[in-house]
């Protein structure tokens, strides 16, 4: 019944006359679908890409410019391939789903090429119809027209196992997740659905359209051939469902194309587009820009930040990781829970294979309304520095809260014959980044100019802080130009190297912590390590460097209740203290509080442990 | 005299039969936490403000709290959000969330709308 | 019939008396006690609230009772293992010594809170902070002073160190502090007439019989000022003393104030024994202290038969009530023993 009309409907299309004959020209009327959705894509693209463009900051733009003639295309490039096509960083992280999006880009992005030159080839042009390559076996049937065919018809059947092998992970991937080792795999919007349909369709189709014309023209390969035999065997109408088949190709090219700009596929060209800008010099800035909008569209969701995000393995928070928080800002149904709910710690950041920086981006929606004209903290300030010091010591609000931090800092300072002016020991101010961090930017502006004010006035060229927060603030928003901001662990790093402090080794084991701040915000890795391992011996954690544990408790968040917290905490901890270490060293303040409060390790910050085992007999470097 | 804190309240009383409480319970909706304050003072105690000004959070709250809205939009834009109270709270409420959505609630700005606006942009 | 055998883990306050009842009534008891010599807390006490008992006093005549034959007591005996198969119980100390009994009482007790976890307090870091167990100790050799050795004008007590504190993990109320505050107080101004006593709480629990009398004398006989208002933060100033600010959340204004000697009123936490034990057995509770069967009729049973529990291994007590829950444990073993 079924086959009985279908071939009515066929026989009714070919007395419209709707098929073109195949030798007479290379037109075809099933190509139509195909070039509107080309067409479609590539007005949308370039709509889009202009339009973002131009809302990049224009300072940046024309920097941007000057560089397109250095070398930074090239690494662009360079880039470009490895990671869009090969990618090599979700490779690294997880073989299977790097194979799965490697089958996927690389694998079509070489059929797209071999079919080029195919057709190239038989053509005797480069500039030859597009859509001549894309159908290449229907229009070409016979064998032996041009050296070399056999081989290339073979390249393609390769590549079109390859792509389908990714296709068969992807679907498995989707219904059960475990298999490729994800915990949880996202969320799908209606039209991604349509997409991710019509591209799991493009291949398995392509496949059935060319072992058709295999079967009634021999020119496949060994799985298009194969396919095509066996189709001949068990008696398939082949004449009258080849251009059927054909159709459906086309039109399912033409729907994922039609879909591609308004779903997660939009990656696909955005990440070539985000490698270009980037390294051409474009930033996040404080503003929502079109570099945003750029990094938004650039994000595959492949899901890698879900598994990278503490909220979510340890306290059970599952929508707003980057690829939610994206997602739900791009179709503009972002909620202020996905949008604060985030520690900010940035392992989503480090473990992006695309690098978008998500957290900046929410940084920057939240910026809040002000009052431009007003001043915040017009309140009386801390005391000028009255003598002439070396160094400054800004403390940082909750180094307060740690005062032996405070205390042996101080040590320090004396051992080391060092004259330092403490900053904050009063009346200090906050360093400003808390505000940043919850889009109060003016409000932030504002406490770093009276901060600014104070530092630049003492003349003093080195300052040194005890809290990442406020360090990353001072390196990279305060512009303390001619100045050096250094964390307290590289300053006693520093003068350990120079001799000016002295240290005894001690039997201690320690296992330390990265701060999110010091070490992926400020990527001071080494200076802790190097200073812990002077005075103790340094045991290695399951989670470190880039891939570190965040304490659970920061400024970035500032709705997570402290349930959830702790969850956060008590799972690091235990990260922490597997290789059951004497002490947890820690350089930040809010980290030894928080880690303190789980009460299952001694907790000390670098500092302590280096006041604790200045060296006993010491008396050099007297004035 | 002396002021007492800050004038944030013309009338000097409290009547609850009047105030208006609707804020707080959409406050406590955004930060549950905030029902087990028991008033011991530990966040003002600590905090980095006060070291400059009579700002007093607890007072802030309470005052939200008892529908005494006049000023205290003003009194919360001295925060520095440094945090040092919420590390101080012995009943774990999150203030700095508490400071955070007062402002937002007293502002009034739908908060989702200006978030899909700046997008939309 | 064979004489039944009881283990007491614990000879504080609450193991002592149920040894002398359970010994009373002809049962043998084995007595360990991890310390070097029997007596828990106690020890370091100078005098009791709510009467300023001599703390010596009660326990020489608590322990006094130990003097008899059924009774065995081990010091220096810490239990690694305790095991019940088939009604029988056996405990193994560190050193690989057993024990067997037909029951046991667990009574090990409870350890001050570390102060040193509330590190913006300063305890351990600057001079002159002192927690409250630190304060008896000087009264009982009688020499209050401060580390430069001058009689402190002016003395701080804080109260809720490491109880009703969620960042320390303790959200209960340890009961005994606000009462101890204001016995200190007092102590203090017996002693420094003319010194000036602050005491800061953020709620005063007079529960007991004769506290709400006492904190009326600290108020009227003795000046003590009560500031409601957590401290938050202490820090040594260049002259050795001690600076605290708090919220004197009463006038709703900050409030700064340098004293001589600041003191921590620390709360109760369960030993680690308790806390060893009690996971050990199943009958591990909130915060690590022992979980009794029942709130009102079995506060002295476990989940496990032949297992119980008294004093302040369960929850925070006063001596008062340690000593009538170890009693009233010592029936139920004897009622289990029949």
């Amino acid at each position: 019944m079924l086959l009985e009309s279908s071939r009515t409907f066929i026989e009714f299309l070919q007395d419209t006359s709707l098929f073109i004959t195949v030798k007479s020209s290379h037109f075809i009327s099933f190509v139509v679908p195909f070039y509107l959705g080309c067409i479609f894509l590539f007005t949308v693209l370039i709509y889009k890409y202009v339009k973002w463009i131009q809302g990049i900051d224009p300072r940046q733009r024309h920097a941007m410019w000057r560089n397109l003639f250095t070398r930074r295309p090239w690494e662009a490039l360079k880039e470009t391939v490895l990671e869009s096509l090969v990618h090599h960083k979700i490779y690294k992280r997880n073989p299977v789903l790097g194979y799965m999006h490697m089958s996927l880009a690389f694998g079509w992005f070489l059929m797209i090429c071999f079919g080029k030159v195919e057709s190239s080839i038989y053509n005797h042009s480069l500039l030859d119809d597009p859509s001549f390559a894309i159908f290449f076996r229907f229009f070409v049937r016979e064998k032996g027209l041009y050296p070399g065919q056999n081989t290339l018809s073979f390249i393609m059947d390769f590549l079109l196992l390859v792509v389908l092998s990714g296709v068969a992970i992807a679907i498995i991937k989707r219904f059960h997740s475990k298999v490729v080792g994800m915990k949880k795999t996202t969320k799908q919007t209606a039209i991604d659905k349509v997409a991710l349909t019509s591209l799991w369709w493009i291949f398995p189709l392509r496949l059935l359209a060319e072992s058709v014309t295999a079967g009634l023209a021999h020119n496949g390969s060994f799985l298009t051939q194969s396919l095509g035999n066996l189709f001949v065997a068990i008696h398939l109408p082949l004449e009258s469902i080849e251009l059927v088949m054909w159709w459906i190709y086309s039109l399912d090219l033409c729907l994922f194309f039609a879909c591609l700009p308004f779903s997660r596929y939009m990656h696909i060209f955005t990440e070539v587009v985000l490698i270009f800008l980037r390294k051409l010099g474009a930033q996040t800035t404080e503003e929502f820009n079109g570099y945003s909008m750029v990094q938004l569209n650039a994000c595959s969701r492949c899901g890698i930040c879900i598994d990278a995000c503490q909220l979510g393995f340890s306290a059970g928070v599952d929508n707003i990781q980057p690829v939610n928080f994206v997602a739900d800002t791009r179709y503009l149904r972002l909620t202020s829970e996905v949008l604060n709910d985030c520690l900010m710690c940035d392992r989503c950041v480090a473990a992006c294979p695309v690098g978008v920086e998500s957290t900046l981006i929410r940084q920057q929606i939240r910026a809040k309304k002000v009052d431009e004209s007003k001043l915040y903290y017009a309140y009386d300030q801390a005391e000028k520095a009255r003598k002439k010091y070396n160094v400054i010591y800004f403390a940082g609000c909750m180094t307060h809260l740690t005062p032996s931090i405070i205390t042996s800092m101080k040590k320090i300072f004396k051992e080391a014959n060092e004259r330092y002016w403490f900053m904050d020991e009063d009346k200090g101010m906050c360093c400003g980044r808390p505000l940043r961090q919850q889009g109060f930017f003016q409000q932030a502006d504002e406490l770093m100019l009276k901060n600014k004010e104070l530092i630049v006035s003492s003349g003093i060229k080195l300052l040194v802080t005890s809290c990442p927060i406020c360090y990353k603030t001072f390196k990279n928003d305060y512009q303390l130009t001619g100045m050096q901001a250094m964390h307290h662990s590289e300053y006693i790093d520093y003068l350990i190297k120079y001799g000016r402090i002295k240290v005894d080794r001690s039997d201690l084991s320690i296992v330390y912590h990265d701060p999110c701040e010091l070490g992926r915000g400020c990527k001071v890795y080494d200076e802790p390590r190097r200073v812990l391992q002077s005075v103790g011996t340094l045991r290695q954690a399951e989670f470190e460097r880039e891939n570190a544990f965040c304490c659970g408790n920061t400024m970035g968040n500032a709705i997570l209740p402290s349930e959830k917290q702790q969850q956060v905490r008590d799972d690091a901890l235990d990260m922490l203290t597997r290789c059951h270490p004497d002490v947890l060293a820690t350089a930040c303040p809010l980290c030894k509080k928080t880690f303190s409060g789980g009460n299952k390790v001694k907790v000390k910050d670098i500092a302590e442990i280096v006041a604790d085992n200045l060296e006993k007999s010491s008396n050099f470097g007297g004035e | 005299m002396k002021n007492f804190g800050f004038n944030i309240s013309k009338p000097r009383g409290i009547d609850l039969d009047k105030a208006d409480t609707s804020l707080y319970r959409k406050l406590i909706r955004h930060v549950p936490s905030l029902e087990r304050c028991l008033m011991c003072g530990g966040c003002t105690a600590t905090c980095s403000v006060n070291n400059h000004t009579d700002f007093n959070i607890r007072k802030c709250h309470l005052m939200f709290r008892r529908g005494q809205l006049d000023g205290l939009s003003a009194e919360l834009d001295k925060c520095m959000l440094c945090g040092k109270c919420t590390l101080v709270c012995p009943r774990g409420v999150n203030t700095r969330a508490v400071i955070m959505n007062m402002r937002i609630l007293l502002g009034g700005a739908s908060y989702e709308r200006r978030v899909s606006h700046a997008v939309r942009k | 019939m064979e004489q039944k055998t009881v283990l007491i883990i614990g000879a504080g306050m609450a193991g002592a008396e149920a040894a002398a009842q359970l010994a009373d009534n002809g049962l043998r008891v084995l007595l360990l006690e991890q310390a070097a010599q029997a007596g828990g807390n106690v020890r370091n006490w100078a005098k009791l609230f709510p009467d300023f008992t001599v703390a010596q006093d009660v326990r020489r005549q608590i322990f006094a009772q130990l003097d008899h034959p059924n009774i065995e007591l081990h010091t220096d005996t810490a239990v690694a293992t305790l095991r019940e198969h088939q009604g029988r119980w056996t405990a193994e100390d560190e050193h690989g010594q057993r024990y067997e009994a037909d029951a046991v009482l667990l009574a090990s007790g409870f350890t001050p809170f570390d102060a040193g976890r509330k590190e913006e307090l300063g305890h351990g870091i600057y001079g002159n902070i002192i927690t409250s167990v630190e304060y008896e100790q000087a009264i009982l050799t009688g020499r209050l002073l401060t580390t430069e050795g001058q009689v402190p004008r002016r003395v701080a007590f804080l109260n809720c160190v490491g109880s009703r504190d969620e960042k320390v993990g303790n959200n209960y109320c340890s009961r005994v502090c606000c009462i101890n505050a204001v016995k200190q107080a007092i102590e203090y101004k017996e002693l420094v007439p003319d010194g000036e006593a602050y005491v800061f709480y953020m709620d005063l629990r007079m529960s007991g019989q004769c506290y709400e009398e006492l904190y009326r004398r600290a108020q009227q006989d003795y000046s003590v000022h009560f500031i409601r208002g957590r401290i938050s933060e202490a820090s040594g100033t260049i002259d050795r003393r001690v600076q605290l600010k708090a919220e004197d959340t009463l006038t709703g204004l900050p409030l700064r104030i340098t004293v001589d000697l600041f003191v921590l009123m620390v709360g109760m936490e369960p030993s680690t024994g308790t806390r060893r034990l009690a996971s050990q057995c199943g009958i591990a509770g909130e915060y690590g202290f022992a979980r009794a069967a029942g709130t009102f009729t079995a506060d002295n049973l476990t989940a496990r038969p032949g297992l119980f529990l008294a004093g302040t291994c369960k929850r925070p007590l006063t001596i008062p009530e340690t000593l009538a829950d170890a009693r009233s444990a010592a029936l139920q073993i004897i009622d289990y023993l029949k």
